[in-house]
Formats: structure tokens, C-alpha cells, sequence
């Protein structure tokens, strides 16, 4: 792993295959921290309220001394119960979220793309006691992340689960894809069937994935891709110079896009 | 052929829309249950959006529509099929007098190996002592270092005090209860590192064990010894052991001896047995530690036969209901 976030690749039993990106080590430490902070609040607040009820019931007579005892003694009980069962509640009630992963966008699913199961919950939350080794520093946990290709501490190879990066990804703007104005191709319909008969899916998809991520190449690289995809579809199919003249390169491909997928387009 | 993108998208996008909206309400709703009408549609647009996903992959591949339908496959994928088949409802007592039992009888191997590597510990604590008794402090550790007093003036001193029935036995209750835990989850979990870890976690428990019981029977202080630790003992120390049983379980699991396996399904396989036997113990160590903050440590001599009588029945109680209960009674009467 060591600073490289995988996928997890799933195929369904209908035969689709889709991939989710595993949440990298640094984002799962970040939840963390914020889990161990809410942790902590937690415990301090009980002993607290704890600390006030003892304070209110110490000089009752005879019983006084015993609620006493009584709130120390559940002052360490539900410090602990906090500790241990805070992961569980959390993931099991928000599907795999705690405080921490809700924040940074992350979720606990099962390794095969499932839901979270509830006996995964608890083994995964049991595990933590061995990955928080030594003392509190998380080695063993942090090490395991680092090692193993999914990112999995002990918890997660026990229970069978990872933490993936949660994305919801806007719809997105298929207009911004295809033109909105005229194509100067479409002044030649026998070199635009001829330009579609010739090109194979995978062509059209490097054509089509360059035009809707042409906003994320820095300038000089956008200037490369673009001009080695236009020389190649010039080859393809050659439109005479009254309908290229004056068209960039990115401009070209756009043509070639709009040609290619706009089919139905009367 | 390449896909009418345009056509395709303005035709299907509304189904995508639809899915989204009901993957939306689910995850605001948890534990909502949709009507029949309202599942079977999700389960139409869920294999209509895989259908154009591969369609779109295979046929135009728009890099950021296929990003978009992924997510949407994957968040309904999960939603759709469950982890671990058919939900069975939970009865705790079938799981206590059934369940329990027949798992921890089930992996009987494993639970022999653990009590055997305590005893070891506990004879090899014993036989160092009785060579050379000055290392008792050193077997001690600090935080049980009210038991470096020798055993007959600490007997002396404890039956003389009045037993003050609620006074701190709280406290001590809650701090043996989540102490043990941890120490049993611990022995379990440490079983990830092929056993070593959960060996010597048993080990060394047994050594401190041999040492002060070596200590106080050398000291003439059997019947206090057994007052004192029996009555908890009996469920806390098998209770430790059942811990040490799951992370040998772990261990097997982690070698893979006799399977062609893989990690993943070869834990998948153990997952039930391991929750059983923690809850198991836990229930267990949550009684003996009510025991041991208000009976065990009531040291008066008049008692000690009570205490003792006690501990014994819980003992056998537990050995029995360990082997016997949750047996199925075969046709013919016999027990299988």
C-alpha cells in the first residue's frame, strides 16, 4: 500500500463490475483522531455528571457513602462500555459510520462490496484492542494498513471488512460533453459515416474520456493529447480544409466526439 | 458499434434519477423497510442502471457517467444483498443453553490446549518458587503487590477486619469486570500472531496463579486459598480459558492447516464461533466479578465452608452445563 489507494473491484452475480476506492491510511487517521476526541469527551462528561451526582449524595446519612462507591464504580463501567462499545453503536446505527468517517466521508463495508453485517461490526471493534497496540499508539493497526493492499488493519482482515472513500458524484452535465453549436463535419455526411465506421469503441471512448476531462490536464499536456488525438482521426477520415480550417485541435476532437455519439441527431 | 450517447442518456437518465432518489432515502432511513411494489422497483432500476453501465462501458465508456452509474451500482449492490444470508432472530436463551455450549464443545481441542498451557505456567510459577522463593517479587507484578505479604499474617489480618458490605466493593467490581474482559478479549485477539501471543498470555496468567497458590499452601493457608478463589475462580479462570480457546481458534484459522481456504473465507467460517464464545465469556466474567467484590473477599474463617461449597457447585454446575447442555436428543432417546 505505502502511499498507493487501491479499488476495490467487484463483479455482481449479473455480471457488472464496478469499482470503490479505498480510503487511504491518512484519511482513516484523521477519523480517527476525531473518534478518539468524541471518546474522550464522552468519558470526561460521564465522569462529570457522575462526579456531581457523588458530590450531591456523600453526606446522606448511612446510604450517602454507598451511592457514592456506587457512582465510582459506574463511573469505570461506562468508561469502559463507552471505550469498547462506542464503534460499535455508531457503525452499526449510521451503516458503517463513526462520528470520525462521517466527517471524512468514509464508510466500513464488507470486503465484497456487501453491507455491513452486525457480527462484523463487533469482531472488527473487538480487534481494536490489539490494533491500538503498543499502549495507544495504533502500531499494529497502522503497520497492518500500510502492509496489506486494501488498507485492512487486523480489525478488518478479522472481520472481513475496509473502509472505503465515500463519493457521491454530482449527476453529470452531459451537455458540457457534446456541442451545443453547429459541427462543421456535419456538412459531410459521407466522411461522418465514414469517420464512424472506421473507428473502433475503444477510439471513441479515449476521444469522448479526453473532451470530458479535458478541464482537469494542465495546459501543455491538454495541448499534447489533443493534438495526437486530432492527427490520428485525421487519418481516419480527411475532411476537406473548408470545414477544418481555423478548428484547434481540441476543437477537432470535439467534432469527432459530437460526430461519433450525437448519431441520432437530425 | 458506438452508442447514440445523446439518445441513450436523455432515455435512461430518469430510471438513474429515480435510483438515486430511493438510495438517498434508505441511507437517510436506516432501518426502513420498503413495501413489495417499492422493493421490486428498486430491484428493476438496480439491474436497468447495471444493464447501462455495461452498455456505457462497453459501447461509449464517457468517463464521468460511468464514475456516476458505478456509484450508483455499488451503493445498491450493497443495499440489495445481505452479508450473511437470511437474518435469524436472536433468542437468548436458545443461545445460552444451545448455542454456547455446542460451540464451545465444538472446538474442545483448542480449549484443552488452553487450559493445559495454564497449568503449565501455573506448574512452572510453583517449581520456581519452591526453589527459590525470593523471586516471588519479581513474579508479582505491582499492581497485585498486596500479595508479596507473606500469606499467614495477611490471613491473620484479614479475618480480624469487619466486613463492610457495600463500602468500595462497587469500584473493585467494575475494575475486576472491565480488567478481565480486556484480558480475555485480549487472549483472544492475540491469536491473529498464529497463537504465540495467546500461548504466552496464558502462560504467564498460570505462572502468577502457581506462584500465589504454591505461597499460600506452603504457608498451611489451603482453606483460605480456596475460599478466597474458588467461589470467582470457578467462572473467572474458565472464563480466561474460553478467551484463550477463541484465539487458538484464530491461530488455527490464521495457519490454514488441512484447507485451501483463503484468509477471508477461512475467518468468515470462524466469525459465529468467536462472537459465541467472547459473549460467552464475558456473561461469565460479568458474574465473577459480582462474586469477587462481595463474596470472595469476606474472609471470616466461619464461612470459609460456604464460600467453598459455593465455589464448588458453581464448578461443577459449569462443567456440566459446558458438556451436557444443548445436546440433541437422538430418535432412540440417546443423547448425540
Amino acid at each position: 500500500m505505502l502511499g498507493e489507494t487501491t479499488s476495490l473491484e467487484v463483479r455482481t452475480p449479473e455480471g457488472v463490475s464496478f469499482s470503490v476506492p479505498i480510503a487511504s491510511p491518512f484519511s482513516r487517521c484523521l477519523a480517527l483522531a476525531v473518534d478518539f476526541a468524541v471518546v474522550m469527551a464522552l468519558t470526561l462528561l460521564i465522569s462529570q455528571v457522575i462526579g456531581i451526582f457523588q458530590s450531591s449524595v456523600s453526606e446522606i446519612p448511612l446510604i450517602g457513602p454507598i451511592l457514592s462507591d456506587f457512582g465510582a464504580g459506574a463511573t469505570i463501567l461506562l468508561q469502559f462500555l463507552v471505550f469498547t462499545f462506542y464503534g460499535m453503536a455508531t457503525e452499526w446505527l449510521w451503516s458503517g459510520q463513526t462520528v470520525g468517517k462521517r466527517l471524512f466521508r468514509l464508510r466500513v463495508i464488507d470486503e465484497r462490496g456487501l453491507a455491513l453485517g452486525a457480527k462484523q461490526i463487533v469482531i472488527r471493534n473487538l480487534f481494536r484492542l490489539l490494533d491500538i497496540l503498543p499502549s495507544t499508539f495504533y502500531l499494529i493497526g497502522g503497520l497492518s494498513c500500510l502492509l496489506t493492499t486494501r488498507c485492512q488493519r487486523v480489525g478488518d482482515i478479522a472481520a472481513g471488512t475496509l473502509v472505503i472513500r465515500e463519493i457521491t458524484p454530482r449527476a453529470p452535465e452531459f451537455e458540457e460533453v457534446l456541442l451545443s453549436g453547429e459541427n462543421s463535419f456535419s456538412s459531410r455526411p459521407l466522411l461522418e459515416a465514414r469517420l464512424r465506421q472506421k473507428t473502433s469503441p475503444e477510439e471513441a471512448r479515449i476521444a469522448l474520456d479526453a473532451v470530458s476531462r479535458r478541464h482537469e490536464f494542465d495546459p501543455e499536456s491538454r495541448l499534447t493529447l489533443f493534438s495526437r488525438i486530432a492527427s490520428h482521426f485525421r487519418e481516419v477520415a480527411e475532411f476537406p480544409d473548408e470545414v477544418t480550417e481555423g478548428l484547434s485541435d481540441e476543437q477537432y476532437v470535439r467534432n469527432v466526439v459530437d460526430t461519433l455519439f450525437r448519431r441520432a441527431k437530425v | 458499434m458506438i452508442l447514440d450517447l445523446d439518445k441513450f442518456i436523455t432515455k435512461e437518465k430518469p430510471f438513474w434519477d429515480e435510483l438515486s432518489q430511493l438510495l438517498l432515502l434508505n441511507s437517510e432511513n436506516p432501518g426502513r423497510r420498503p413495501s413489495l411494489d417499492e422493493a421490486r422497483r428498486f430491484h428493476y432500476l438496480y439491474q436497468r442502471t447495471g444493464a447501462d453501465l455495461v452498455k456505457l462501458k462497453t459501447f461509449a465508456g464517457e468517463a464521468e457517467t460511468v464514475r456516476f452509474l458505478e456509484n450508483l451500482i455499488a451503493r445498491a449492490y450493497s443495499q440489495l444483498h445481505e452479508t450473511g444470508g437470511e437474518a435469524i432472530p436472536f433468542h437468548p436463551l436458545q443461545w445460552l443453553t444451545q448455542t454456547f455450549p455446542r460451540t464451545f464443545r465444538r472446538h474442545w481441542l483448542a480449549f484443552v490446549l488452553s487450559i493445559g498451557t495454564f497449568c503449565i505456567g501455573g506448574a512452572f510459577g510453583a517449581t520456581a518458587l519452591s526453589l527459590n522463593y525470593e523471586l516471588k517479587a519479581d513474579f508479582i507484578p505491582a499492581q497485585f503487590s498486596h500479595l508479596n505479604e507473606k500469606p499467614s499474617k495477611r490471613v491473620a489480618r484479614e479475618e480480624k477486619q469487619d466486613f463492610d458490605a457495600f463500602q468500595g466493593r462497587h469500584t473493585f467490581s467494575s475494575q475486576l469486570m472491565t480488567h478481565n474482559t480486556k484480558v480475555t478479549i485480549m487472549t483472544m485477539v492475540t491469536g491473529f500472531f498464529w497463537g504465540v501471543f495467546t500461548l504466552i498470555l496464558l502462560f504467564y496468567n498460570g505462572t502468577l496463579i502457581g506462584v500465589v497458590m504454591f505461597d499460600y499452601i506452603s504457608d498451611g493457608q489451603s482453606v483460605f486459598l480456596t475460599a478466597w478463589l474458588l467461589p470467582h475462580g470457578s467462572f473467572e479462570l474458565p472464563a480466561i480459558f474460553i478467551g484463550g480457546q477463541a484465539g487458538l481458534i484464530i491461530a488455527r484459522t490464521m495457519f490454514g492447516w488441512g484447507t485451501n481456504l483463503k484468509l477471508r473465507q477461512r475467518f468468515s467460517r470462524i466469525r459465529d464461533d468467536l462472537l459465541t464464545l467472547i459473549t460467552g465469556a464475558a456473561v461469565m466474567l460479568i458474574w465473577a466479578g459480582i462474586v469477587e467484590s462481595f463474596l470472595s473477599q469476606y474472609h471470616s474463617a466461619q464461612f470459609y465452608p460456604w464460600k467453598i461449597g459455593f465455589g464448588a457447585i458453581q464448578l461443577i454446575g459449569l462443567i456440566l452445563f459446558l458438556t451436557l447442555a444443548g445436546r440433541r436428543a437422538k430418535p432412540n432417546g440417546h443423547a448425540a
